[in-house]
């Protein structure tokens, strides 16, 4: 892989390494006395390994100038594979951690094994790395292909993507060894989300060069969305995360707001992460992958330009929904419900064009598990926004809040939306990043759907039961006028939907095992001459060969 | 950019552009969108028009019902305090004999008695009351700070060794630790305190050796007697416990009387007198002194 950057390339890859080296080191320094050193440590033991794996390359010979009629898919392939590993892992401590409820004392009486410190591991493995690799392998890989062009140069993905997977690796290391700052998906030290705010910008400049060399006249739709999800990531993270750690050798750091100005800061955050992070993110993905699957032109353009800007108006005005009947004053609360009732409409809007799209492809969603992954995702998607919806308004919040219910909203919609349309999408695109004819195994893919379905399925429906009667059980009174039920009892009641929950669980989780065997596999496979990745072909006559 | 084309399966027209294979139809807006947007628009400015919701400055418009969640949470505890009257009044006007000697008063006090305890106590006493190392058995006839109603009552308003200005506090130092006694002495008194503990075998008090008794009687005297009362019988004022039954807070073994009297003990109980009000806690007193009876 370093052998296809030009020797321009290689020589700032490797002075990028020791830099990072030596934060790595200054941290370890400055900080001795602080658990930040092993973070300290960490970082430079990575950066010394990526010198050393430029080291081993750097001296062959440059690439052939002809790469630039190709498009440049080592990010995205290196991308793919990390997002099913971070999915396993992922999901695997989520798993483990959905048995921890079912048996609580399975701790060893360890701190880093503690519901607190696993549970964010499992949301950062599954969000960031599971679906954050997915998004940027996805992103570069759409974007070149929708702007006809390659990426602007060979390093910057590298950066982006091993960045990013540093920042990933910092996140639940971090948890484990009690590093938090305590704001939900925003757990990371400040050292660590200054770390991001670098890679980040310098994803969103590298989609930038990218979209401005295009080809084609026009963005395409999949782009304004991985566009908006780049841009509100960077400003949602910057602005949440400002805070001022207790000094340069310390892990912990102070946020910059306190109380319910804290609180609204991060359900801001928290909610459009949800929106940017795990929707428009992931409709780019569906924009893509859906249509040329099926081989069907998007429904309608007209719909996908309107649910885009609904979507991106109206989400930034729902984060107060996450506070109802709280410190927060009761004019916030009545904004975020009215914005989240009226989001409904372009959500379904964008589930209904995925949909219609369908239309004339009905018999391949019947016959190809990899274009019914995506037909469930858009299914999933409009359940969940519904949901999401009907949950935001406050005499629904007063039984769902704190109960499963949320947790089943969540997971319908990252299981059944954010999870199926990135395997669709990458049964679409391993076969033709690497050259095969198809999957190794389209039994194996089968297997995944109803594996990843059934698992939906049963998690959902577990913890709906379980969140309503959670929630009928708080507000219960006897006949004297008295809660008639303890917290405790509440608990206990629980306890079935819990296990169902961790099988559910299971079986999702081993979907994604019998995915990432297939994938090992399809890469293995004999290459086909046949398949050419370079669809469409690179105008590479004129602006590209200049270079 | 091609031109557009006839889509063959939808008879509609193409927008023209062409990304990579993929194109786009020209299909007008559903209909259906149009009005759900509108419609979900209307019901938004409606609540607008009725709720507080936007902010003008300083201030905010409060919205035509002119109601807020306070107002809504204060009508509601105001409702089911209304509710609760008959039976609250009961509680506050009667004392503790005549309660228990109401059967309709006491099914009171074991439904929302057991639904409190468990929410408030159970944490540290257990569900059934009987405690833990470090945690008082509220079921046995032991109490640390006396078991009249009115005591325990008291003890739920204050708690133990806590912020509350009339907390009740108990500390017992920390001989070992902070030098007060030394290691003979230690092991002198030690054996003074298991000599006295009424045990249904007594070899290990015969394991004992008599000067080591004897020399731990000073010591005790000089000491414990203070709390723990001459005959070691304890002080429900002090929150002393009684030695000579046999009764353990933190464990009757030897090391673990060695322990006690090497670092001291200082539990703490909440106190609860900010978050039961005063019926809450007469129901709490009853509740604990009737599961102490059905237990027997």
């Amino acid at each position: 892989m370093i052998s296809q950057l030009t020797p321009g390339e290689r020589q700032l890859a490797l002075v990028l390494s020791i830099c990072l080296a030596a934060v790595g080191g200054f941290l370890a320094i400055v900080g001795k006395d602080d658990i930040i050193a092993v973070h300290g440590l960490m970082v430079s033991a990575v950066a010394y390994l990526l010198v050393f794996i430029i080291g081993i390359e750097f001296f062959k010979p440059s690439p052939s100038p002809r790469r630039i009629e190709k498009y440049y898919d080592d990010p995205t392939k290196a991308g793919i594979v990390l997002a099913l590993v971070w999915g396993i892992v992922g999901m695997g401590v989520g798993d483990w951690v959905a048995w921890l409820l079912v048996f609580p004392e399975a701790t060893f009486d360890a701190g880093w094994a503690s519901f607190g410190r696993l549970r964010p591991v499992h949301t950062t493995g599954v969000i960031f790395g599971f679906g954050g690799n997915a998004l940027i392998a996805t992103s570069l890989h759409v974007m070149q292909r929708t702007c006809r062009t390659r990426l602007p140069d060979q390093l910057s993905p590298w950066v982006v993507l091993v960045g990013y997977n540093v920042f990933c690796l910092l996140a639940v290391t971090g948890y484990m060894l009690g590093i938090t700052a305590s704001k939900e998906y925003a757990e990371p030290e400040w050292y660590a989300d200054l770390f991001l705010t670098v890679i980040w910008v310098s994803y969103l400049i590298l989609y930038l060069r990218t979209l401005r060399r295009r080809e084609e006249p026009h963005i395409y739709v999949a782009n304004w969305y991985f566009l908006s999800f780049i841009v509100v990531v960077a400003i949602l993270h910057v602005i949440n995360n400002l805070a001022i750690p207790v000094s340069l050798g310390h892990a912990k750091s102070y946020s910059l707001f306190s109380g319910v100005q804290d609180a609204m800061t991060q359900w801001w955050y928290g909610h459009n992460a949800v929106a940017f992070f795990l929707t428009t993110g992931f409709l780019g993905m569906l924009y893509y992958f859906l249509p040329v699957r099926a081989g069907r032109p998007i429904f309608s353009y007209r719909l996908s330009i309107i649910s885009f800007w609904g979507i991106t108006f109206l989400y930034m005005w729902v984060g107060s929904h996450h506070l109802h009947y709280t410190a927060l004053p009761n004019w916030v609360q009545t904004l975020g419900m009215t914005f989240s009732i009226i989001l409904v409409v372009p959500s379904w809007a964008s589930a209904g064009n995925a949909l219609l799209t369908l239309n004339g492809a009905w018999h391949k969603v019947r016959d190809d598990a990899t274009l019914r992954f995506m037909m469930v995702a858009a299914v999933f998607y409009g359940l969940s926004t519904f949901e999401g919806s009907f949950m935001a308004i406050r005499p629904v919040n007063s039984l769902s809040h704190y109960t499963d219910w949320t947790v089943g909203h969540v997971h319908s919609g990252v299981l059944g939306w954010v999870a199926m349309i990135t395997f669709g999408s990458i049964y679409t695109l391993v076969p033709w990043l690497w050259k095969k004819k198809a999957m190794y195994s389209n039994a194996l893919v089968e297997l995944h759907f109803w594996l990843a379905l059934i698992g939906t399925l049963i998690y959902v429906f577990a913890m709906w039961n379980s969140g309503v009667i959670q929630g009928l059980m708080w507000r219960a009174y006897n006949e004297n006028g008295a809660l008639a039920y303890s917290f405790i009892e509440s608990v206990e009641a629980m306890k079935p939907y819990y296990a169902a929950r961790a099988v559910g669980g299971l079986f999702f989780l081993t979907g994604v095992m019998v995915c990432f065997y297939n994938v090992l596999k399809t890469i293995r496979m004999q290459d086909d001459a046949t398949v050419v990745p370079e669809r469409p072909p690179l105008l590479v006559a004129a602006p590209a060969s200049a270079e | 950019m091609s031109e557009p084309e006839r889509d063959p399966h939808t008879g509609r027209l193409t927008t023209g552009h062409d990304w990579n294979g993929i194109k786009e139809l020209n299909s007008p807006v559903p209909k259906l969108v149009w009005f759900f947007l509108i419609l979900t628009t209307v019901i938004a400015v409606v609540m607008w028009v009725l709720l507080p919701t936007w902010p003008t400055g300083r201030d905010y418009t409060k919205g035509i019902l002119n109601t807020n969640q306070y107002k809504v949470l204060d009508a509601s505890l105001e409702a089911g305090a209304k509710q609760r009257a008959p039976w609250t009044h009961t509680f506050e006007t009667t004392g503790f004999d005549e309660l228990q000697a109401d059967p309709a008063a006491m099914l009171i006090v074991r439904e929302n008695g057991r639904r409190m305890f468990e929410d408030n106590c159970a944490m540290c006493h257990g569900r059934d009351g009987q405690g833990g190392r470090g945690f008082p058995d509220l079921t046995d006839d032991q109490w640390l700070w006396g078991g009249s109603p009115e005591d325990i009552m008291e003890t739920l308003r204050v708690g133990v060794n806590n912020k509350h200005d009339e907390a009740r506090l108990s500390q017992m130092l920390a001989f070992g630790r902070d030098g007060i006694l030394d290691t003979n002495q230690r092991r002198q008194v030690v054996s003074y305190v298991q000599s006295l503990s009424e045990h249904d075998d007594a070899s290990h008090v015969a394991a004992l050796k008599p000067a080591d008794i004897e020399a731990g009687r000073d010591v005790f005297a000089m000491q414990c007697a203070t709390c723990h009362g001459v005959d070691g019988k304890g002080l429900p004022t002090m929150g002393a416990p009684n030695l000579t039954d046999d009764f353990w807070l933190y464990g009757g073994r030897r090391s673990d009387i060695e322990e006690t009297v090497y670092g001291g003990r200082q539990g703490v109980m909440p106190f609860w007198e900010d978050r039961l009000d005063e019926v809450d806690r007469k129901i709490l007193t009853l509740y604990v002194l009737d599961m102490g009876e059905r237990q027997k």
